[in-house]
């Protein structure tokens, strides 16, 4: 059996004679190409984005996207005389992808090779292939969540954000607060499960534990009376930030055993691994439990480390981790432990999040 | 002279060490803070920049801050990030 093909996160476009029939500089009336919009559309439902990288006059190029409807599809849309590859990369490098994420089309063969020379990883296809392009395995993910369907939306409100962040002249926790932040913690149903299954996938460097768990184990775990697994979501002003965080605890009378939590990515830049430790904190201290948390360091969670030190996890010794069904010592799995006393609620957003104790 | 350069040039000042946080904390938040104010009870930074300070003062120092020393009260303040990069310079040159 082949490996599974690495999955395209976006799918950047030309426009002449591949997205639209023509050249637009000699054709103002330019029309779609065959299958293009249900192509569009059938992609961007999977949770895969598109942008454009053309050779083309901006202003007048974007007016025919707008005109032909499509605009609202594109991110980072990159229309010049610039080389496809820089275009490319920047669109890459924008939304924070590898470049093996991302996939070109174009019916010139040369600015695909162009794009391979200068970018190897860049899968690219000719315009012929378009209308095969959604029964490809790299097009198809598993599972297309609700999230995943409305990514585009929240990259679009994100930036938004950004844009809004930059022209912000102020500390950083005034500008949160003019964000409407509001985060919901929950205990996670099945459906929710889906969305979580998709996020501890798709993030490595916010998984504190850097222990997978598969979807099947957080399922079966449902309905023990004596864990809980709870996820996150956020919102504000300018949309969704989907399903954002997911946690694993076993409560035993005097300790809570954090078994999981993984954070987005997406949401680092809000503090939300502090705020959800903070609650956390405060709950177990409602209960009279100490918590311990299960961390292993990777090459890429160390901002979680920080989150959990300044939440005040240490390496002390407690006779409460005595028989303590932890993962100390495989794999390079620490516990880390913290006597939890009263937090107050956090200041840079609305919390709406259940009683943890009297459940 | 960068930090850095400053750093292995000679063993470093509590003043310039001070000084150069100031500094870097009025570029960062928009807002000149005293040496003993508490950076996060004043709610004039966010969990993300505290992040961003541990990396700052690891780079700038060329110091590593793990385990035990990245406690929150080391960051609290100008003075308590200064006594922090002294001592894990001195440790490192010791």
């Amino acid at each position: 059996m082949p490996d599974k093909p690495t999955l395209v996160k976006c799918l950047v476009w030309d426009l002449d004679n591949t997205l639209w029939r023509g050249t637009l500089l000699e054709d103002p009336d330019v029309e779609l190409a065959d299958g293009v919009r249900d192509v569009i559309a059938e992609l961007d439902a999977r949770g895969i984005l598109h942008s454009i990288s053309s050779k083309n006059d901006y202003d007048l190029a974007w007016t025919q996207l707008e005109k032909l409807g499509l605009a609202e599809y594109f991110v980072f849309p990159q229309i010049g005389w610039g080389r496809k590859s820089d275009a490319v990369l920047e669109i890459a490098e924008r939304l924070n992808f590898a470049p093996g994420a991302i996939a070109f089309i174009d019916d010139l063969p040369t600015e695909r090779a162009e794009v391979n020379f200068a970018a190897p990883d860049v899968r690219c296809y000719p315009a012929e292939q378009i209308a095969a392009l959604p029964g490809l395995p790299e097009f198809s993910p598993a599972v297309v969540t609700v999230d995943a369907r409305r990514r585009r939306e929240m990259y679009q409100a994100g930036f938004r954000r950004d844009a809004e962040k930059e022209s912000f002249n102020g500390p950083d926790e005034e500008f949160l607060r003019t964000l409407d932040l509001v985060m919901t913690i929950k205990f996670a149903d099945h459906e929710d499960l889906s969305r979580v299954e998709e996020l501890t996938l798709r993030t490595s460097q916010m998984n504190a534990t850097g222990v997978h768990y598969s979807d099947a184990a957080l399922r079966g775990l449902l309905a023990d009376p004596a864990h809980a697994v709870l996820t996150v979501n956020m919102a504000d002003r300018f949309g969704p930030h989907g399903a954002v965080g997911v946690m694993l605890l076993e409560r035993r009378p005097g300790i809570w055993h954090l078994k999981l939590l993984a954070t987005s990515c997406r949401v680092v830049a809000f503090g939300a691994g502090a705020v959800i430790l903070n609650w956390l904190v405060d709950q177990a201290a409602r209960a009279d439990a100490h918590l311990a948390a299960d961390f292993r360091k990777t090459d890429r969670n160390r901002m979680m480390e920080i989150a959990y030190r300044f939440a005040g996890f240490t390496d002390d010794a407690c006779t409460c981790l005595a028989g303590l069904g932890t993962l100390t010592g495989r794999d390079g799995v620490q516990c880390l432990h913290l006597a939890a006393e009263r937090r107050a609620a956090p200041t840079t957003m609305r919390l709406d999040s259940p009683e943890l104790a009297a459940r | 002279m960068t930090a850095e350069q400053a750093a292995e040039a000679a063993p470093i000042s509590a003043q310039a060490v001070e000084e150069a946080l100031l500094a870097f904390l009025a570029e960062r938040i928009k807002t000149s803070v005293a040496v003993d104010q508490d950076l996060f009870g004043s709610g004039l930074v966010s969990s993300m920049f505290a992040m961003q300070l541990v990396v700052h003062l690891e780079e700038a120092y060329d110091i590593a801050i793990i385990g035990p020393e990245l406690k929150l009260d080391n960051f609290r303040t100008v003075q308590a990030m200064t006594a922090l990069v002294l001592r894990l310079s001195a440790a490192r040159d010791g």
